[in-house]
């Protein structure tokens, strides 16, 4: 090989690692800056009142947003339970069972699904679950973000199962195992790491969400019991008190916008560690 | 793959008719493939449901208005009278400027996450980068405000139109008066939205790539990034493209950050700096407040033409995934 | 230990759901931003002074409001402006209207080398947010403003991104004092077809935008100004007085058409007669079905309202919010008993 050849394709080398450490940096720095920020103004107006009271009108100090921590909570459980069985076993078939048209066109509709804006989504489920009833519900809520969490999982199930080596089901295969006991207790377990990160990315997503809760869950300033009532919810409270004309429920909203992070971080975690996550597919 | 195991395991004769089919039913195998079948075609079912409300509510402005709502460049709520063409492009622009700021950013971050950092820094990093895709949209838009736009004000929008404002054909992107807010600045916030969702993807497709196929380009003399770029990467392209397709998804349907950071005067222009609005920022504004049957029909209308959009923009980028090539693919 | 917290956490679940409430009267309103700090001053207070009623208020939009109040979801509505003639012809139940706070609208500004109070004429208002009045020296604006010295430079309008009830009162006002932005824009609405300038998301959006953009103009509501310090100019009224807007002068342009307004209160006083007047003021309105079904509830509602007709608008000036004139006060008193 000739030199001037060696000598470019060892700069070019050097070039391009570099610059994706710099990206890395980059993206690395902004998401300092922005949880820097969050935490500064958010930390700032925490307490423990935060957790505990229920909301305050404005002028009043001690007000908290009890109520819409719990209802975040409920909301994103009842979309893990809706959203998210759906989009692991869709990405099963995709991988696993489907035929070659049916699965390009259960592909192209997620990735439509996807793309409708968070609002139509709420317009949808009001008119689903609201309208027939004639009242708002965090169950509608859950419907709502149940749908927005389908398309991530679906897309990181498939992606995870194809990845897992032929070998390892074959194996399975070969000490006679049918094709839906591989599945589960080796492809799936093999793929478990990809596929839970996907479903935590999706409900981590569909945690910061607000518009498609105003017309399902709608809001409350009270406890609200079971899943049949209107529920208030972070994303909604920060919303509504970002756009007020009062300093202390902005920093509120900071707050809440720490806490909501805060939750997501929580819910990741102990995600993680109950099922203990790893891979027997990573390779480095 | 499939054929093959299952004539391994279970000898089932293949023939048709009802009582074949009974036995094969009692197999484990039919009842797992009948069930996610079932759940796939839910979600049929859910996005049919979705078009065909889109469709009826929409009604009373696709009578009146017809084709040309996709040409009117007018949005009056007063006087009746609505056209859809500048949040088409509003929509268009700003998700093309957050994907080609994103994409090259978040590839490069998750190679680099996933090849040279060391696991546990990478892990953590990782982590920390899917915190971000919690970050509700209000906090992008309220930090979109606070720091992006006067940064855009003051110093990216001066520099750039002192630079590449004179360069022949791209200097229309960067000229005109510029406010801080406009099709950048949202294109700015977007892709920093997006981002962690390439990241996050990218990384745990590319550390899914078997060792072996690192080992082997190594070992034949690549450089360390020749390795990367032409072995590994391709590897693990569909997984990539799908992160693309996810990223591109959420840039389209953003509604409440970009609202705040767009400059809401819809307008077809060619300067990125210059102030315009999108799709789904104008159905997130304006939806509370509306009251009149043709408005809101329009406004669902806006939303059924943001759903064609994506459905055209989905198809061009799978055929050009098509078209470049199945070289150095995993096997499918 | 995966299906133990699956088990532990549905039956939190239902014990959670099973906890109903029993004789606590649960009333849903939704509808207008401008007024939910007071009305979720006075749902709080009311609540403490009657806790077994509880009134959630959310602030969806006006547009919203209405909407949801004809869909059944809500139990009352909330709206910055009154129900068109057309939409209550097609509502499928008779809607009355109860007046409950006044609130006003005020232009803001950001201009190099000017510190002091802007007087706006009539004119120089509607012809700056028509476009036909482009610069800062402008001499209608200028004629207004002697000795103050104003820059040779582009205005750079500010409005409302969203619908809103302030984008309103605004337009209301624009309307009734040029012919040609009633010809060209249209009467009030909540989302216009704005001629020039940029959208701000909410009035946070509006001031943050005025305040970073040289020789910006906006307009926001009074409480937002006051509460935030933001400075604001003084409008000239339909006596020719230019006036600072403030709580007395909201309440007298409410008080100046009294007699005028109608049985149902749906009225815009934007533009009132009187010298000290401050023009561009609105009532918010409660929308409450004329026929309530459930008794309990409705007990709940009429009794709602007599509080916040009396002791509910002590609280309004705390919270930059105007209080009812004395005579429309008593004119709803007496229109609580039409609600059956």
């Amino acid at each position: 090989m000739s030199k001037p050849r060696m000598i470019w394709r060892k700069s070019l080398n050097f070039v391009m690692l570099s610059l994706t450490g710099i990206a890395a940096l980059g993206v690395v720095s902004i998401l300092f800056l922005i949880l820097g920020y969050l935490i500064w103004n958010g930390g700032k107006s925490l307490s423990l009142n935060f957790f505990t009271q229920l909301p305050k009108p404005v002028g009043e100090t001690g007000g908290g947003m009890a109520n819409a921590i719990v209802g975040s909570l409920k909301l994103l459980m009842l979309a893990a339970v809706m959203g998210l069985p759906v989009g692991l076993l869709t990405g099963v078939y995709l991988a696993e069972f489907g035929g070659k048209t049916f699965s390009f066109v259960i592909r192209y509709t997620t990735d439509l699904l996807n793309g409708v804006p968070s609002i139509v989504i709420g317009i949808f489920a009001y008119s689903l679950v609201v309208l027939p009833v004639k009242h708002f519900s965090a169950l509608a809520g859950g419907v709502a973000l149940g749908m927005m969490v389908i398309p991530i999982t679906v897309r990181s199930t498939e992606e995870f199962l194809r990845a897992v080596p032929g070998s390892l089901r074959e194996g399975a295969m070969a000490l006679g195992a049918s094709k839906w006991k591989t599945i589960v207790t080796v492809v799936l377990p093999a793929a478990s790491g990809g596929i839970l990160t996907g479903m935590l990315l999706a409900l981590a997503r569909v945690a910061g969400e607000t518009a498609p809760l105003l017309f399902t869950a709608f809001g409350n300033r009270f406890w609200s019991p079971g899943f049949q009532q209107p529920t208030a919810s972070l994303p909604v409270m920060i919303y509504t008190y970002a756009i007020a004309p009062y300093d202390d429920w902005h920093r509120q909203a900071w707050a809440a916008g720490l806490v909501l992070l805060g939750l997501v971080l929580v819910a990741n975690l102990g995600a993680r560690l109950l099922l203990n996550r790893g891979s027997a597919v990573r390779s480095t | 793959m499939s054929a093959a195991a299952t004539t391994i395991a279970h000898e089932v004769p293949p023939q048709a008719g009802p009582r074949a089919f009974l036995r094969r039913l009692r197999s484990g195998d039919e009842i797992a493939h009948l069930i996610t079948l079932t759940f796939s075609a839910l979600i049929l079912l859910i996005t049919s449901m979705l078009v065909y409300e889109l469709w009826v509510n929409s009604h009373l402005s696709r009578v009146k208005f017809g084709w040309m709502f996709f040409w009117t460049r007018v949005w009056d709520p007063n006087f009746d009278n609505f056209g859809a063409a500048p949040f088409i492009y509003g929509t268009l622009v700003t998700s093309a400027v957050a994907l080609c700021l994103a994409v090259p950013l978040g590839l490069a971050s998750a190679i680099f996450l996933s090849e040279l950092a060391p696991r546990k820094v990478s892990d953590v990093i990782s982590f920390l980068i899917d915190l971000l895709a919690a970050v509700p949209s209000v906090i992008y838009g309220l930090l979109g405000i606070f720091i992006v736009v006067p940064l855009m004000r003051t110093t990216i929008g001066p520099a750039l139109i002192h630079t590449l404002g004179n360069v022949p054909y791209i200097g229309a992107l960067f000229h005109g008066p510029n406010y801080g807010v406009g099709f950048l600045t949202a294109g700015i916030v977007l892709a920093i939205m997006v981002v962690p969702f390439i990241i996050s993807v990218s990384r745990e497709v590319l550390l899914t790539v078997p060792r072996e196929q690192r080992e082997a380009a190594l070992a034949m003399g690549a450089t360390r990034w020749e390795s990367t770029w032409k072995v590994v990467v391709p590897w693990a392209r569909t997984g990539i493209m799908g992160s693309v397709f996810l990223a591109l998804a959420r840039a389209l349907g953003e509604t409440m950050a970009v609202t705040m950071v767009i400059g809401n005067a819809p307008s077809i222009v060619a300067s990125l700096l210059s102030p315009g609005d999108t799709i789904a920022s104008t159905i997130a504004s304006q939806f509370t407040e509306a009251s009149g049957e043709l408005y809101l029909s329009s406004l669902i209308e806006l939303g059924l033409v943001l759903f064609l959009i994506t459905f055209i923009l989905n198809g061009m980028a799978r055929i050009l995934i098509v078209a470049t090539g199945r070289g150095g693919g995993r096997p499918a | 230990m995966r299906k133990s917290l699956l088990v532990v956490s549905l039956v939190l679940g239902l014990v959670v759901a099973a906890a109903a409430q029993n004789g606590t009267i649960l009333l849903n309103a939704a509808g207008a931003t401008f007024p939910y700090p007071i009305y979720s001053k006075w749902f709080d207070v009311y609540h403490n002074a009657h806790p077994n009623v509880q009134i959630n208020y959310q602030s969806i939009g006006s547009g919203g409001g209405i909407r949801q109040l004809q869909a059944g979801t809500v139990d009352f509505g909330a709206s910055d402006g009154p129900m068109s003639d057309e939409q209550l012809s097609q509502s499928k139940f008779k809607i009355l209207h109860f007046p409950t706070v006044l609130g006003a609208v005020v232009p803001t500004y950001n201009i190099a080398g000017v510190s002091g109070e802007l007087n706006f004429t009539q004119k120089a208002l509607a012809g700056i947010y028509l476009g036909t009045i482009t610069k800062w020296d402008d001499a209608e604006i200028a004629k207004a403003n002697p000795g103050v010295k104003l820059p040779n430079a582009d205005i750079v309008v500010v409005h409302r991104s969203d619908g809103s009830g302030t984008t309103y009162i605004w337009t209301d006002f624009l309307a009734k004092v040029s012919d040609d932005w009633k010809n060209k824009v249209g009467k009030a609405a909540a989302s216009v077809n704005w001629p020039v300038g940029l959208g701000g998301k909410g009035n946070e959006g509006v001031t943050g935008l005025v305040k970073q953009t040289p020789n910006a103009i906006g307009y926001i509501e009074l409480i937002y100004a006051v509460q935030n310090n933001i400075p604001y100019g003084k409008v000239q009224n339909a006596a020719g007085n230019f006036v600072k807007a403030d709580l007395p002068g909201v309440t007298a342009a409410a008080a100046a058409d009294a007699k005028n307004i109608p049985e149902d209160f749906r009225v815009s006083i934007t533009n009132a007669a009187g010298p000290k007047v401050y023009p561009i003021a609105s009532f918010t309105w409660l929308l409450i079905p004329a026929q309530i079904q459930d008794a309990a509830k409705r007990e709940a509602i009429k009794d709602f309202l007599k509080w916040m007709l009396t002791e509910g608008q002590k609280y309004n000036e705390g919270l930059t919010y105007a209080q009812l004139p004395k005579d429309v006060i008593a004119r709803e008193t007496k229109a609580i008993s039409l609600i059956q």
